[in-house]
């Protein structure tokens, strides 16, 4: 048994036995990254020297009685998607344009793992300004799937879920503007959770999209992935968009019994596009949760297919903003003309990959005058109804339930063509983000020899019934338990 | 054919708060470049604003003294364009629902009242400062003002002269001052203004074209500015030439506008709603704690004055028109000072050194007691008007206490008419021809005499005093 | 809705501060004309008495008080600068 095939609060309890060191799980991971990452690429950057010296001094901590037992996370190497602020750590988000860029700040929840004595062990490959679904726009270089090494392993935190499905580290942190937690935790056979809008701080997190981007934890289990959420959740007087609500205890929430429980399944999500296979899996885990006392009934989300082009102009034209400050004046790389217009064009048309590029267009070109309202203020009504979709079934339903993507993991180069065959990957996932409400994936199985994820979706700030019913059928299956030979 | 001027003005003011609008970096003027600066507002990636209050009560506060309207629902939107003082590449604004709405001021221009409509003040947030290094092709930045909160307050097109939009200007200034969200100090940026001006043929209901005026450094540049731009402008459509959408800046040493550039269409700021912030919503309890905190204005000061104090309108008007002055002056009138005399020392003496000077009332040592205390020395008759000079001058560049001045230096006056007959006396042996002069019917001479006495005395003699004694002397000649 | 030309392909390029090749231009006006199409869907749907929503929680009057906090040391402020002088962000001048 790998170290890493433990749960984090068996790793905390080896750790607090004497078992293992601070060092030897930190050594383990460097080792397995040496093993595996060649192959899978999913470190952007190393932070070797100082994670071994902070290894050092907090096994010194343990040694000496003074490490907290009740903070599970304790000593444990973590990976962080490359988009999120390390203080020491270069963040490039994937792109040319930040190359060079140190920050002078952590991101709020890096900051909370960090006070919780986790141990960054590096950066996570990503697609470039998490604009992507299959890791292949990183500037840097492939991301691939460990489950099979010739396809993509989703994105945009593909770094962050194949380095957890890999076994280099036992947990990481991603973000999900349309999807970019769930469906790389689908594609790679992880658990991923989206949480609530406003649940996690965004602060230190570069700005995709700011009203649907979120921080969440991908890990290997569902109560591994309530131990992160537990650190990283809370208000932050840095981020006016997170909620002043208390915290409620995810732990307690896992307590297998999800017998009375209602559940809906949107036909939508599994209507023509959704393979066969991942439909199989879907039905069979349903059948599991019928089986554990919950009622599955077929409900409508009827403007979900209207989600997606809503959701990509949203997206894009925040993008466009958000991404405007990148313009070689204050940091990052600067190619410099002799004057100041060129200078702008030229650093942003080198600095910035294509699909990047394509979004800012399309956000700007949404954003421009006369056309404002037509696509941004349209799409925005669009965002109210889907919203409405979800409030009306989440008075009858406590959760809802369907796949969190249409296909198993796709060829590397296979979508890369088309633009809009690449953004309907997204076509189950981005609807969460537009609503503001919280899902999680679990594995549910494989098809085609690769992993399904199942796709859990709560109330606004419910993240503890979404825990419930993952960790019910995650306990009642053995999916979780497989992991790719590499 | 003669011409009708239109001009509408919009007004830069940066509030007085203590950190910028959304971060705590502060917004002291004068800090060495890039000290006062932070991820937040040098717009690193992943940071987020978060909203100063006070920034939204000064805001609430001078919409409110504007008579504008508050929007109870108020947001923010991001205003993208690329330069390199906007560090974030947007400016967060406000686009639709500004905090201010419908407001209007009252001017007086050649004894005329007129009102200005205000259509909007908003809140936003400041640029950096830009240096260009003259023919070194680059420029330098300092972020040190960047995130500095700005109300932005735009006036109809309202405003028919020059003339008018100077009033306009003092009358703004002066609310901004008595309000106290802004100092308003133009040399250090904290009040800006553009100008759009236009002409049309008196009678004609359409605006013509109009051309936006820049780099207004002076309330007295604006003027100047917008007269020769009436000129120019009239000069263009008498001779047939086109007068084009321009922004042009007014060059003082030149005394004439520079074309800076020609406007194609209106510039797209691609405004959204600013996600990172929360919509504001402002109740009745926030409105009225707002409007409690807004002391009197300029105006009403001016009618107390004149129908409370007695004082002459034009008395009232100067008095008021900065806050300062005005500050001084109720200062003056709790220590029991005679609002005529307090009010003509000010008008005369203060004002007139205070402009040799360059200063502020708050910058020179003198002080409202001081004042009030050498006006009760003169009217006591323990000094003269003309001695009262000199310790004014020891007042206001000193400061002190006028009792210890007029001790200190022997200036008190001569009312004894023993002493006075002396030199009375005295003066009139000295120069018989001017007493002859005077008996011969020349009364001028007496002029000669009393100042002779007066230097005798070294200016301290009671002039009523020494006038009486002449007369009586001379009379016994 | 009308195609995408390339001239607006232009113009959008120019508002985000980029540079494509002819032929880039040619090929985003063709991606930028199939994703708006796509997005043309949206049109299927009555919105008329749709509020449109920019924050998706209703949150409100999120404020923090006027305190000055400590400023970044200048070093670090000016740590990233691409290119410095006197303690200034040196930039190409602007053409005007």
């Amino acid at each position: 048994m790998e170290l890493f095939d433990h749960t984090l609060s068996d790793l905390h309890e080896l750790l607090h036995k004497q078992e293992v060191t601070v060092t030897d799980l930190v050594k383990e991971s460097f080792k397995r990254i040496k093993e595996v990452d060649d192959k899978v690429g999913a470190f952007l950057l190393l932070n070797e020297e100082n994670a071994m010296a902070q290894a050092k001094k907090l096994d010194e901590q343990l040694s000496e009685g003074k490490a907290d037992p009740s903070e599970i996370l304790f000593g444990l190497p973590v990976g962080i998607k490359d988009n999120m602020m390390t203080l020491g750590m270069k963040t490039t988000a994937a792109s040319q344009i930040l190359d060079n860029f140190e920050p002078v700040y952590n991101a709020t929840a890096v900051e909370k793992l960090i006070d919780a004595n986790t141990i960054t062990v590096g950066k996570l490959n990503m697609d470039e300004f998490a604009m992507g679904s299959s890791n292949e726009n990183s500037s840097y270089k492939l991301c691939r799937n460990p489950w099979d090494l010739s396809r993509v392993p989703g994105g945009s935190s593909g770094g962050s879920a194949a380095a957890v499905a890999s076994g280099q580290v036992p947990f990481t942190l991603g973000s999900d503007t349309g999807g970019s937690i769930r469906e790389p935790a689908a594609f790679c056979g992880v658990v991923g959770l989206k949480p609530t809008y406003g649940r996690v701080s965004r602060y230190g997190l570069i700005a995709f999209a700011s009203s649907l981007d979120q921080i969440g934890p991908i890990t290997r289990t569902v109560e591994d992935n309530a131990y992160v959420m537990q650190k990283i959740a809370g208000h932050d007087h840095r981020d006016s968009t997170s909620v002043d609500k208390p915290v409620p205890d995810y732990l307690k929430a896992l307590t297998g019994d999800i017998k009375g429980m209602k559940i809906g399944v949107p036909k939508e999500f599994l209507a023509a596009g959704v393979e066969d296979g991942v439909k199989a899996r879907i039905k069979e885990a349903l059948a599991k949760l019928e089986e554990l006392g919950a009622t599955c009934e077929e409900v409508s989300l009827p403007h979900s297919k209207y989600a997606l082009p809503a959701y990509y102009i949203l997206s894009s034209s925040e993008a466009s903003a958000n991404l405007a400050r990148f313009d070689g004046i204050r940091y990052g790389v600067r190619k410099e003309e002799n004057e100041l217009l060129q200078t702008y064009k030229k650093t942003r048309s080198e600095g910035f990959g294509d699909e990047v590029k394509r979004r800012i267009m399309l956000g700007t070109f949404a954003l421009s005058s006369g056309y404002y309202d037509a696509y941004y203020t349209k799409a925005q009504k669009v965002r109210t109804l889907v919203k409405e979709d979800f409030e009306d079934l989440f008075l009858q339903y406590d959760v809802l339930i369907g796949p969190t993507t249409p296909t198993v993991p796709f060829k590397i180069g296979e979508n890369v063509e088309d633009p809009l065959t690449m953004y309907v990957n997204d076509i189950l996932t981005n609807l969460m983000n537009l609503a503001g409400v919280p899902a999680i994936s679990v594995p549910c199985g494989q098809a085609d020899g690769l992993p399904v994820g199942l796709q859990i979706i709560g109330k606004h700030f419910d993240e503890e019934t979404v825990y419930k019913v993952a960790h019910a059928f995650e306990q009642a299956t053995d999916h979780h338990k497989m992991k790719p030979e590499l | 054919m003669s011409f009708e001027t239109v001009i509408g003005l919009e007004v830069h003011v940066e509030l007085k708060t203590n950190s910028k609008i959304f971060c705590g970096c502060s917004t002291e003027f004068g800090a060495p470049p890039n000290t006062h600066t932070c991820p937040v507002c040098l717009g690193h990636p992943g940071v987020l604003p978060v909203l100063n209050k006070q920034a939204v009560d000064f805001a609430m506060k001078a919409s409110m003294a504007l008579n504008c309207d508050i929007n109870r629902l108020t947001k923010f939107d991001r205003k993208n364009y690329f330069y390199p003082d906007n560090p974030k590449a947007y400016q967060i604004s406000q686009f639709d629902k500004p905090v201010g709405e419908n407001g209007w001021i009252e001017i007086e221009v050649n004894g005329e009242k007129k009102k200005i409509g205000i259509t909007r003040l908003h809140l936003e947030e400041d640029a950096g400062k830009l240096t260009h290094a003259e023919g070194e092709g680059y420029s330098l930045v300092d972020y040190n003002r960047v995130g500095t909160p700005l109300v932005e307050i735009v006036s109809e097109p309202d405003i028919r002269s020059p003339e008018e939009a100077y009033a306009y200007l003092e009358k703004l200034k002066a609310i901004m001052q008595y309000t106290e969200v802004s100092d308003c100090k133009m040399e250090e940026g904290s009040l800006r203004c553009d100008a759009n001006v236009s002409l049309r043929p008196k009678g004609q209901k359409e605006f013509g074209t109009k051309t936006e005026l820049k780099n207004l450094n002076s309330f007295t540049h604006v003027q100047k500015g917008l007269e020769y731009e009436e000129k120019r402008q009239e000069k263009d459509l008498l001779n047939g030439v086109k007068i084009l959408q321009e922004t042009r800046r007014w060059d003082d040493a030149g005394k004439k506008t520079i074309l800076m550039r020609v406007k194609e269409g209106s510039d797209d700021y691609r405004y959204f709603p600013e996600p990172d912030l929360e919509n504001l919503y402002i109740n009745d309890e926030w409105i009225e704690r707002v409007r409690e905190s807004i002391p009197e204005l300029p105006d009403a000061r001016q009618k107390r004055y004149i129908k409370k104090l007695g004082l002459p309108e034009y008395d009232a008007k100067v008095l008021t028109q900065q806050k300062a002055m005005s500050d001084f002056f109720e200062e003056g009138l709790e220590l029991d000072g005679p609002p005529k005399q307090l009010s003509n020392w000010l008008m005369g003496e203060v004002s007139a050194y205070l402009n040799q000077n360059g200063k502020e009332i708050t910058e020179v040592p003198l002080t409202p007691d001081g004042l009030v205390k050498m006006i009760q020395l003169i009217e006591k008759g323990t000094i003269s008007s003309k001695i009262a000079k000199k310790v004014f001058k020891e007042l206001i560049e000193k400061g002190g206490d006028p009792e210890k001045i007029v001790k200190d230096k022997g200036l008190v006056q001569i009312s004894d008419e023993g002493e006075i007959r002396q030199m009375v006396v005295k003066t009139l042996d000295e120069n018989p021809q001017s007493v002859d002069d005077y008996k011969n019917g020349k009364d001028k001479a007496i002029g000669f005499l009393v100042g002779q006495i007066m230097k005798a005395s070294k200016g301290k003699a009671n002039p009523q005093v020494v006038n009486k004694l002449l007369v009586e002397e001379i009379k016994q000649r | 809705m009308e195609r995408i030309t390339k001239n607006q392909v232009k113009h959008v390029a120019h508002l985000a501060r980029l540079e494509f090749t002819e032929e880039e231009i040619e090929k985003f006006a063709f991606e930028l004309d199939e994703i708006i199409n796509f997005a043309e869907q949206l049109n299927e749907l009555e919105t008329d008495n749709v509020e449109p929503t920019s924050h998706v929680l209703d949150v409100q009057n999120v404020l923090r008080e006027d305190e000055v906090k400590p400023s970044l040391p200048r070093e670090e402020t000016l740590r990233n600068a691409p290119d410095q002088k006197d303690g200034q962000f040196k930039v190409p001048s602007v053409l005007e």
